[in-house]
């Protein structure tokens, strides 16, 4: 090999500067990332804040606070709040099995887990619409019991939980499958059985992962549109997601309400991911102390 | 299944032979159990409800529905949006990934942040931002229009929308992989003399072309299925802004439902397409690379 420059690790004194490198192509490679990025993400962005800058307070308070926006945005959070708790009890489950477990099929089910990623809203809206619907494969049986699911909050609960799981299970399987056996293994010599091991020892290590996983799922399913209008059903009051209200407004000309909504919804879900970052960085500052 | 675990070669932290750290047989068929009831319910049958119900009524239909002169112009609306919209993620994604990955500078974090914004963005809040930019409201979009450019309810606005929500995957797949490769090999090819873009074409792509494949692959899934963002900038006009997303909307709202499903199994095959490239793209990923992209979602 030859001899190479060896790179120095990024120190606070050179903070307005880059270290020196032999590389070319970083100021056309940067500036032609940032101008990008400005003008397809950022200054699209910012038009939104501007927007709903224009509205008086009072005016935006009303858009807001109109009860059948408020039930849209109490069902798109409350949903998929609950979405990603049920995807963090499975997912976890599913992270389990295949990295611990061999049974067949593993590959194929391994594989499929990305299909909520890779599969297009709409799609899946149609799929899960008609499956449940009184007349479909899930709806006939379900019937019966008197579960509706077509068309009422339970159906926007479904379609979020299932565009939410691939992230839980992808966040965990990395964990998991690092996780040193020994641990375990030490946790059983002092004396402790499986569920005890995997309450004291195995979950608190992958806490800061469920909570990543639970952030990105929530994320998602806040502002999901096309797997779930077409399960919803819409009915105001009862099955109206804030994404479609947006869209409503805008079939109206609406453009301040249908921006002070979109300023609501994208307020709400950075503080909740603030929030669970915050939660996650504290779950794992708790884990390196010890 | 134990000649196969004695074969094959596993990691010193593999528990084949320690049993304190397994479960009782019962719990592992339980979860097991519970695992595969869940994957049936909510991936394999509605995977499987898809292609079924495009077929309930023969071939012959299914055929005829994907044929007719709108289902047409979607697919090929699609094919020009993603022929647009992915070499345009593809450069700045590669752009992105060799200033974020092979040079120190101060925000960088915050740049990798904002790259990822467009993921956490609610597809119609992206399609707004553009309708807010170009629409009959705002000046900047009536002085396009009086200049003859349409840009909303037109192929622009969907290309814009779609370049935006499909923003963050080249650039997401390449930044951790580049990373792990660390500068070595392209110092060394600066030092023998290559120039730039010969450094790049013969040492960087090489290492990275799987996991660009997988970013292109994923990127152009998105591409033609985005369904949020697109609805909120095409306006909907039958044969003229009708993505094949929309078209299979308008398809089952009509009750329609053959149809729809016809062509909704065209974008599901895509979806299955995908899922195998990226199986072997992580097949043939070195395992180094594979443990850095680990992170990625």
């Amino acid at each position: 090999m030859l001899a190479l420059p060896v790179k120095k690790a990024f120190s606070l004194k050179k903070i307005f500067s880059f270290q020196h490198s032999v590389l070319p192509g970083f100021s056309l490679a940067m500036g032609y990332s940032l101008t990008y990025l400005s003008l397809i993400v950022l200054i699209p962005l910012a038009a939104v804040f501007l927007k709903s800058a224009e509205l008086s307070f009072p005016e935006f308070w009303n858009t807001v606070t109109h009860p059948r926006i408020l039930a849209s945005l109490r069902l798109s959070f409350g949903a998929s709040l609950l979405a990603a708790a049920i995807n963090a009890v499975f997912g976890l489950n599913f992270a389990w099995v295949l990295v611990r477990y061999r049974f067949p099929g593993k590959k194929i089910l391994d594989a499929l887990i990305d299909l909520p990623f890779a599969m297009p809203t709409a799609v899946t809206g149609i799929t899960l619409a008609t499956l449940y619907a009184r007349n479909g494969w899930f709806g006939r049986l379900l019937a019966p019991l008197g579960i509706e699911v077509s068309y009422t909050p339970l159906g926007v609960l479904v379609a979020s939980v299932f565009i939410g799981l691939p992230f839980v299970v992808r966040t965990l399987q990395p964990v998991l499958e690092d996780m040193e056996i020994e641990l375990e293994e030490a946790a059983a010599c002092l004396g402790a059985d499986r569920w005890q091991t995997f309450r004291k020892v195995i979950f608190p290590l992958l806490t800061p992962a469920l909570l990543t996983g639970f952030a990105l799922a929530f994320a998602r399913a806040v502002g999901e549109y096309g797997s779930i209008v077409f399960i919803a059903g819409n009915m105001p009051m009862v099955s109206e997601i804030a994404p479609l209200m947006i869209l409503t407004k805008l079939e109206q000309y609406d453009y301040a309400g249908a921006t002070a909504i979109a300023v609501v919804m994208l307020v709400f879900s950075f503080v909740i991911l603030l929030l669970i970052n915050t939660l996650q960085a504290r779950s794992w500052n708790k884990e390196t102390r010890t | 299944m134990t000649g196969l675990a004695t074969r094959q070669r596993l990691p010193p932290s593999s528990r084949a032979s320690s049993r304190v750290t397994d479960e009782p047989p019962w719990v592992r068929a339980l979860l097991i159990g519970i695992a595969l009831c869940f994957f049936a319910i909510f991936l394999l049958i509605p995977l499987i409800a898809v292609f079924a119900e495009a077929l309930k009524k023969g071939w012959d239909t299914y055929i005829a529905s994907v044929s007719t002169p709108d289902s047409l112009s979607a697919i090929k609306l699609t094919l020009f949006v993603a022929a647009i919209s992915v070499p345009l993620n593809l450069v700045f994604g590669i752009a992105a990934a060799w200033s974020i990955s092979k040079f120190e500078f101060c925000g960088k974090r915050l740049l990798i942040s904002l790259i990822d914004l467009p993921f956490s963005v609610s597809p119609v809040i992206s399609g707004l931002i553009y309708v807010l930019i170009f629409g009959a409201q705002s000046q900047f979009g009536q002085a396009l229009r009086e200049h003859g450019f349409r840009v909303l309810y037109a192929a622009p606005g969907i290309v814009l929308a779609t370049v935006f929500v499909t923003f963050p995957f080249v650039a997401r797949e390449l930044i951790p992989l580049m990373q792990a490769q660390g500068n070595d090999e392209e110092e060394a090819a600066v030092m023998l003399g290559a120039n730039g873009f010969m450094t790049f074409f013969r040492v960087t792509l090489p290492n990275i072309k799987w996991g660009l494949m997988y970013g292109l692959i994923l990127c152009n899934a998105r591409a033609m299925g985005e369904f949020g963002a697109v609805s909120v900038v095409s306006g909907h006009i039958r044969g003229q802004t009708n993505t094949i997303p929309l078209h299979v909307e308008i398809l089952y709202n009509e009750y329609n439902f053959a149809a729809a499903f016809a062509v909704a199994s065209l974008l599901a095959l895509l979806a299955l397409l995908t899922l195998c490239v990226k199986s072997l793209v992580e097949y043939f990923r070195p395992e180094n690379a594979r443990r850095a992209a680990a992170g990625e979602h």
